[in-house]
């Protein structure tokens, strides 16, 4: 590939509100066994992208402890590799990063001191499976400045979350709008650009000089006219997860067999850091039905259509219904749980009763655990 | 200089031909075991545990799937600068090529190996055993003693102690002789097959004994270093250790893992037991599906009901299904309506539409009855079972078989239907 990567995995969003207290958005636990960083990092191993820039700034242990070893996306090379940056103080420079524009400004010289062609850059939120290579191909064949890969998005589905598009008939993109209030276009930017990567290097500096920090404010936007920046559709799943609501409707979606069998049995494989957890068990009095189970649990009680991430624990007749049970989570007996995500590391004592009424109910208790 | 302490040797070149068609494909240390593991994790994982961080994996039959899963050793944490785990094939010499003839004629053909790490102490491991063993501690308990071998032996009731090798010791363990197999035995102590020896004492006798065919272990070097008066200590090991020799042990040890608290805990954090993951989403119950005291892999799809089962990893089993006390490998696909009975299903298998595996009246098996017994239906890697057929009980199908070969749409208990040939 004649591209190298880069992750923006340094935003916080307040969408997510307490679930995102203990680790940034790339770190969130994704479908049982992921993390949501781990479908942009597959993609980019997948596309054959060899060297690759994640930036993180906001919370970063929990995404730092994922990426401790290169090796499970097949990034541990000599040539290219993966390149985890966060924000440090230097002699030029004191400030966090102020922007997406000025986290890769701030680490300009990974750019620099690449020589592929091209970059693609792409969010950490994003739940899809993509070769890059294809975008590239377009990009190179419309000429582009800039390629944004966008969706369609069913009308009347709020998109005041996103940035929305309008093209023009040869894919041009006229409009480009950030967050707007009234939508002109159902058509959004999923977040993946492919760029040039010399002229990356120059409006991000250029960008630098003017103190302006958002690639897609000040880039983007402010160039729409100057550069020539095209759109490329996409059918294919995308989902972002960056609310609350979104994240359990992206975890749910994996109960329907589409989408697992898209995801888990198509080629290409997503990857993921191996935890050497045994196989999950069930136990007498185990009644689970239409749910995903992940590896090191063991059930004792009823889970219906729900999703139960790795090493979690759930108790004799316990009902846990419509919920997301994050990583190494124990329930004790007689628990009810329903319309929930319980936050990792959770212990949930004995005869606890948690109903999300209208909407989510986030979970999140801290005791201690006995361990037997 | 290279210099390790204490090196592994690992023994994984016998078929095992007491598992049947489950070995006759690839080798015993490679055969699926727990829902996700294969055999030979168990060793190596106590290996890297233990602090053991060179090994030397002998192979010799049907190496391919063994050598796929080690790779280079990085589930293990095996992948080093300098020792790691390093698969020992035979090879061929300017004089005398041969292949592993022996136990300890394995060995001696790798002399070189271990001499390349000037280890003070080597450890002969087998790969055929299902155990978790801190190899520290018999390495403190073997200098202690200034033993020059040392026996890892286990306790055995002493109407079982005829089918070991047995060591008669002293009260402070040490061996003053020992028996094979003995019609009386003197001890119930029955030897591991697991040794460490000084490099020195092992290096001396295997060069002494290399003219000897089938040079073994067991029956060589052991007494010949006995009759040379090196000191030997026996070390007595109390945990869970199994040997998943016959297809009734093997299926007994998967069956110990579903118990509420099993005696083999692979939930405990402490003294984890790595593999290659071969996959990694997690499996999914449909609305119909039932799972009740059983273990299941990742990847899988249930559709069906399982009960008392250990479900390895991408496998699907269809709606209507009902699976009982069965071994179920990786990626096979069961189709819908089936029954299975006490089966063990090896790995790519396709069972078709409304397959009966088990049912019908016990009979012994018609060509190996010392390998298939206890009720098991045994099915080979990558057979297939067409739909509307049943297979009675102590029977074995291994091959892509079609209707024409299921008289009246059945297989009788104790029936062998083994298609010839390589699969395409």
């Amino acid at each position: 590939m004649r591209a190298i990567g880069i992750i923006l995995a340094g935003g916080n969003s307040h969408r997510m509100k307490e679930l995102s207290k203990k680790r940034a958005i790339g770190a969130m636990p994704i479908a049982g066994s992921y993390r949501s960083i781990d479908f942009a990092l597959s993609n980019m191993s997948n596309s054959h992208i060899q060297k690759v820039g994640v930036l993180t700034q906001y919370n970063a242990r929990s995404l730092n402890e994922h990426l401790s070893s290169s090796k499970w996306w097949d990034f541990g090379r000599k040539q290219g590799g993966l390149f985890v940056f966060t924000p440090t103080i230097t002699a030029d420079n004191g400030f966090w990063f102020r922007g997406t524009a000025d986290a890769i400004y701030q680490n300009i010289s990974f750019l620099k001191n690449s020589h592929e062609p091209y970059v693609v850059i792409t969010s950490s939120d994003c739940i899809y499976k993509m070769d890059y290579n294809k975008v590239l191909e377009y990009h190179i064949e419309k000429k582009a400045d800039i390629t944004v890969v966008c969706k369609d998005i069913p009308e009347g589905e709020n998109v005041e979350r996103y940035g929305t598009i309008k093209m023009n008939e040869e894919s041009r993109i006229e409009e480009f709008e950030e967050k707007p209030i009234v939508a002109k276009s159902n058509t959004i930017s999923c977040g993946i650009y492919v760029i040039r990567r010399r002229l990356l290097i120059e409006l991000i500096e250029r960008c630098a000089m003017e103190d302006r920090y958002d690639f897609v404010k000040d880039i983007l936007i402010r160039y729409k006219n100057q550069k020539r920046i095209f759109g490329y559709k996409i059918k294919d799943y995308w989902k972002n997860i960056a609310s609350v609501e979104d994240y359990f409707n992206t975890n749910m979606d994996f109960l329907k067999p589409e989408i697992r069998n898209y995801f888990f049995r198509q080629y290409p494989d997503i990857h993921s850091k191996v935890d050497d957890l045994p196989p999950a068990k069930y136990n007498v009095g185990a009644k689970v039905s239409n749910s995903l189970i992940s590896s090191g649990c063991i059930v004792n009680g009823t889970v219906e259509d729900s999703v139960i991430f790795k090493k979690s624990f759930i108790g004799n007749n316990c009902y846990i219904k419509n919920s997301i049970i994050l990583n190494d989570v124990y329930i004790g007996d007689n628990c009810h749980i329903e319309n929930c995500i319980v936050e990792s590391r959770d212990t949930i004592r004995a005869n606890s009763f948690h109903k999300g009424e209208d909407g989510i109910k986030v979970v999140i208790e801290k005791n201690e655990r006995y361990v037997i | 200089m290279i210099k390790k302490e204490m090196i592994a040797m690992l023994l994984a070149g016998g078929q095992g031909s007491r598992l049947g068609v489950l070995t006759s494909k690839v080798a015993k240390p490679a055969v699926a075991f727990g829902g996700k593991y294969r055999i030979i994790d168990f060793p190596l994982s106590n290996c890297i545990n233990s602090g053991v961080d060179t090994v030397g994996v002998l192979t010799q039959y049907q190496p391919l799937r063994l050598n796929t899963h080690i790779g280079i050793g990085i589930p293990w944490d095996l992948d080093r600068n300098v020792g790691g785990v390093t698969v020992l094939p035979p090879y061929e010499k300017s004089e005398n090529s041969e292949w592993y003839t022996g136990t300890a004629n394995a060995i001696y053909q790798n002399i070189d190996y271990m001499d390349s790490f000037n280890p003070d102490y080597i450890l002969i491991l087998s790969g055929d055993h299902i155990y978790k063993m801190d190899y520290e501690v018999m390495l403190d308990f073997h200098k202690q003693n200034n033993s020059e071998c040392t026996i890892a032996v286990m306790p055995v009731p002493m109407e079982e102690a005829k089918r070991f090798g047995i060591m008669i010791t002293d009260e402070n363990k040490k061996i003053t002789d020992f028996e094979e197999k003995p019609a009386n035995p003197r001890s119930n102590l029955a030897s591991m097959g697991i040794y460490i020896f000084n490099w020195k004492t092992l290096k001396e006798a295997l060069i002494a004994k290399a003219d000897q065919p089938n040079l073994d272990f067991g029956k060589h070097v052991i007494p010949y270093c006995h009759a040379k008066g090196a000191p030997m200590y026996a070390y007595e090991f109390n945990g869970y250790w199994k040997d998943v020799g016959t297809l009734n042990s093997y299926w007994e040890a998967n069956m110990e893992l579903i118990d509420i608290v099993p005696e083999f805990n692979l939930y405990e954090e402490y003294w984890k037991i790595y593999t290659k993951a071969e996959a990694l989403p997690p499996q999914y119950v449909s609305s119909e599906g039932v799972i009740e005291r059983s273990i299941i892999g990742e990847g899988t799809e249930i559709y069906g009901q399982v009960y008392n089962s250990v479900i390895g990893c991408g496998i699907t089993i269809g709606k209507g299904t009902v699976v009982r006390d069965s071994i179920i490998m990786n990626n096979t696909e069961i189709g819908d309506g089936c029954e299975l009975n006490k089966a063990i299903v090896a790995e790519n298998v396709v069972i078709g539409n409304r397959v009966k595996l088990g049912v019908g009246e016990e009979a012994e098996n018609d060509t190996a009855p010392h390998i298939y017994n206890h009720g098991i239906v045994t099915v080979g890697e990558k057979s297939v079972i067409p739909d509307d057929v049943q297979v009675g009980k102590n029977s074995v199908v291994f091959g892509v078989t079609t209707a024409q070969d299921y008289e009246d749409g059945a297989l009788g208990s104790g029936k062998t239907l083994i298609k010839a040939g390589d699969e395409q």
